[in-house]
C-alpha cells in the first residue's frame, strides 16, 4: 500500500490519457459451407484509458482475447481482421499509418514469449539495436541491465545461456532502453517462481517511472494486484469491470461485477470456490449480458438486454445489478 | 502404497539434481510437495512416473516395480497440456488413443461433446487440461502426480479443475502428489505438505 495520499492521475481531469480506447471491437471472417462469409466477433465494447505513469492491468482467462488487444493497439493484427471503435494515443486517433510510425518507438511491446529474442545475437547487442542514438546505445543498455539487476556479463551472453527469469529481464530491458511512452506487457510473468516473479514485477513497476504508461496483460490476478493502479476485468471479449486495486479486499464486497467477485473468491487464499460452466466462445456469445449463463444473480432481463457501462464508486462496470 | 526409496538422479556424472529422496504416498491421500523453481521438482516427478530412470534407489508401486512396458499405474500431468497433445489430431482421436471413456465420466470432468470435433489449437489451456486428466484417469491408474497442473490457468478455471480432481481422487481412492511453488494452493488441496528442499537434505524454503 502506498503511503502517499495523492489523487490518482485518472481523477485529475486536466491530464490527457496516454491511451484511450472507446467501443473497440474486433472480428475475424469465417467461411461456412465454402463461400458464406460471416464474421466472428472476438472483442466487443472494449474501453480503457491509461494515463502517464499509470499501470493498468487487463486480467482475463485464456481465450478471452487479451493478446489480440495488444495486437490491435500495435496494429499488427492479421490482414483480414475487421476492427471498429476508436483508439486514441495522446489525444490523436490511431490510424494504421500512425501505428506503423509509433510501434517500436512511442509504443513498445514486451512479448509473451522469451522466444522473441534473437537466438543468434548476444543480448547486449539486441537491446542496443533499438536505441537510435549510436553514441549512447552502449551506456543506455548497460544502465538498463544494471537497473534490472542483470549481472554485468549478461550482455555477452546468447539467449540460450540465460534462465527464464533473466531472459524476461532482457525483454524488459529492451522496453526500458526505448523511448516508449506506452509499454504493453503481454503476459510477462508465466511460470516464474515466487522470488523471480516478485523481482520481475518490480522491474515492470520501474518501467512506469518517467511517466510511462503500462498496459499489463495477465491471467494472474495476484500479479496484477501487486503493481497495477487499476484493473480491467476482461471476459468473453468484453470489459466487465474496471476496478481500483483497493477494491480487491475482504470478501470482494467493494467489487462491482459478479464475475469479478467470483474471480476474487476463487483464489486459493480466499474461498477457492469454482464457478460452473465455461466462458462463451467467440461467435457464440449470448445476446444479453455475456456473463448471464454463469451469473448467480442473473434474471430474464439479463438474457435479453446488454448492460451498458456505468461509473459506480470510481470504477466502471457493466451489470444491471451493480 | 507408492514407495519412493532413496532415489537419486543426475544428468551429469558430477552432481545430482536430487539425492536420496524418499517418500510414501497412501491411496486416497493428497500429498503436497513444495519448492521454488529450478530445484528439481519436475525431474523428480518424471522419475517417479517412470519417464526417467533413477540412478540410485527404487520406486515400488503397491508392492511391485512398474514395468517399462504397458501402462504405468503412476500418471503424470504437467504444466503445459498443449505440449502433450498431438496438434494434428482431433480431440476425439486424442482420447481414443488412451481408451474408451463413458459420456458420464467426460461430463464429470466438464468435457463438452462439442470439443471432440476440434483440434487442440481451438481449445483453451483449461479445456485441454481436462483432456489430459481424462487420459490419465484410466482404470489402471492408482497414483496421480500433478506437476504445476493449474499454474497457467485463471483463478476460476483453476478452482474448477481442482474441485473435479479432488472429487475423483476421493471416489477412486487414488494417491495424489501435488507439486507446486504455490503454498496457498497446497494448503487448500493437500492432507500434508513436504518441502522438497528439506527432503533432498537442504534447509527449508518455507
Amino acid at each position: 500500500m502506498s503511503s502517499m495520499e495523492k489523487t490518482p492521475l485518472s481523477e485529475t481531469k486536466e491530464m490527457q490519457p496516454l491511451l484511450k480506447v472507446r467501443d473497440f471491437s474486433l472480428a475475424f471472417p469465417q467461411y461456412e459451407n465454402g463461400f458464406q462469409e460471416t464474421y466472428i466477433q472476438v472483442i466487443r465494447d472494449f474501453e480503457l484509458s491509461i494515463y502517464p505513469g499509470e499501470i493498468v492491468a487487463v486480467v482475463g482467462s485464456s481465450g478471452s482475447g487479451k493478446s489480440l488487444l495488444a495486437d490491435s493497439i500495435l496494429g499488427i493484427l492479421p490482414e483480414n481482421a475487421k476492427t471498429g471503435g476508436k483508439i486514441y494515443f495522446e489525444g490523436t486517433r490511431l490510424t494504421k499509418r500512425r501505428q506503423e510510425q509509433l510501434r517500436g518507438n512511442a509504443i513498445s511491446l514486451i512479448p509473451q514469449s522469451v522466444k522473441a529474442l534473437d537466438p543468434l545475437m548476444k543480448t547486449g547487442k539486441q537491446v542496443q539495436s533499438i536505441v537510435r542514438d549510436k553514441k549512447a546505445k552502449k551506456r543506455i543498455q548497460r544502465e538498463a541491465f544494471q537497473k534490472l539487476g542483470l549481472p554485468a556479463n549478461t550482455d555477452k551472453k546468447y539467449p540460450f545461456e540465460l534462465s527464464g527469469g533473466m531472459a524476461r529481464r532482457v525483454l524488459i530491458a529492451t522496453a526500458m532502453a526505448s523511448e516508449a511512452r506506452l509499454i504493453i506487457a503481454d503476459e510477462p510473468t508465466p511460470g516464474l517462481d515466487k522470488k523471480t516473479l516478485r523481482e520481475i514485477l518490480q522491474n515492470i513497476k520501474q518501467l512506469s517511472e518517467n511517466n510511462r504508461g503500462i498496459m499489463f496483460i495477465t491471467h494472474d490476478i495476484h500479479a496484477a494486484l501487486k503493481i497495477a493502479d487499476k484493473i480491467a476485468v476482461f471476459y468473453g471479449g468484453e470489459t466487465l469491470e474496471i476496478a481500483r486495486k483497493e477494491d480487491f479486499s475482504g470478501d470482494g464486497e467493494n467489487l462491482r461485477h459478479p464475475y469479478t467477485k467470483a474471480l476474487w473468491r476463487a483464489l486459493p487464499e480466499n474461498d477457492f470456490k469454482a464457478l460452473k460452466g465455461n466462458q462463451p466462445e467467440a461467435g457464440r456469445v449470448p445476446k444479453g449480458c455475456v456473463f448471464e449463463p454463469r451469473c448467480p444473480i442473473a434474471t430474464d432481463f439479463c438474457k435479453k438486454n446488454k448492460p451498458k457501462s456505468e461509473i459506480i464508486n470510481n470504477g466502471m462496470v457493466r451489470c444491471f445489478y451493480a | 502404497m507408492l514407495k519412493v526409496n532413496n532415489i537419486s538422479f543426475g544428468y551429469h556424472r558430477d552432481y545430482w539434481i536430487f539425492d536420496e529422496i524418499s517418500l510414501e504416498l497412501k491411496p486416497g491421500e493428497v500429498l503436497g510437495l513444495y519448492g521454488s523453481s529450478g530445484i528439481g521438482k519436475t525431474t523428480f516427478a518424471k522419475v517417479v512416473a517412470g519417464y526417467l530412470k533413477a540412478d540410485k534407489g527404487s520406486i515400488v508401486v503397491d508392492g511391485k516395480t512398474p514395468l517399462q512396458k504397458g501402462r504405468n499405474p503412476v500418471q503424470l500431468i504437467g504444466q503445459h497440456p498443449e505440449k502433450t497433445i498431438n496438434p494434428r489430431w482431433l480431440m476425439k482421436q486424442v482420447l481414443k488413443e488412451s481408451g474408451d471413456f463413458s459420456a458420464e465420466f467426460l461430463q464429470e470432468l466438464g468435457i463438452s461433446q462439442e470439443w471432440m470435433q476440434r483440434y487442440p489449437s481451438q481449445l483453451s489451456g483449461g479445456e485441454l487440461q481436462r483432456f489430459c486428466l481424462a487420459r490419465a484417469l484410466v482404470p489402471e491408474t492408482r497414483y496421480l502426480i500433478a506437476d504445476e497442473m493449474t499454474t497457467m490457468l485463471d483463478a476460476i478455471t483453476k478452482a474448477q479443475i481442482w474441485e473435479t480432481v479432488l472429487q475423483l481422487v476421493e471416489q477412486h481412492q487414488l494417491g495424489m502428489l501435488v507439486i507446486s511453488h504455490e503454498l496457498s494452493l497446497l494448503e487448500k488441496t493437500c492432507d500434508r505438505i513436504l518441502d522438497f528442499q528439506e527432503l533432498s537434505g537442504g534447509s527449508s524454503a518455507f
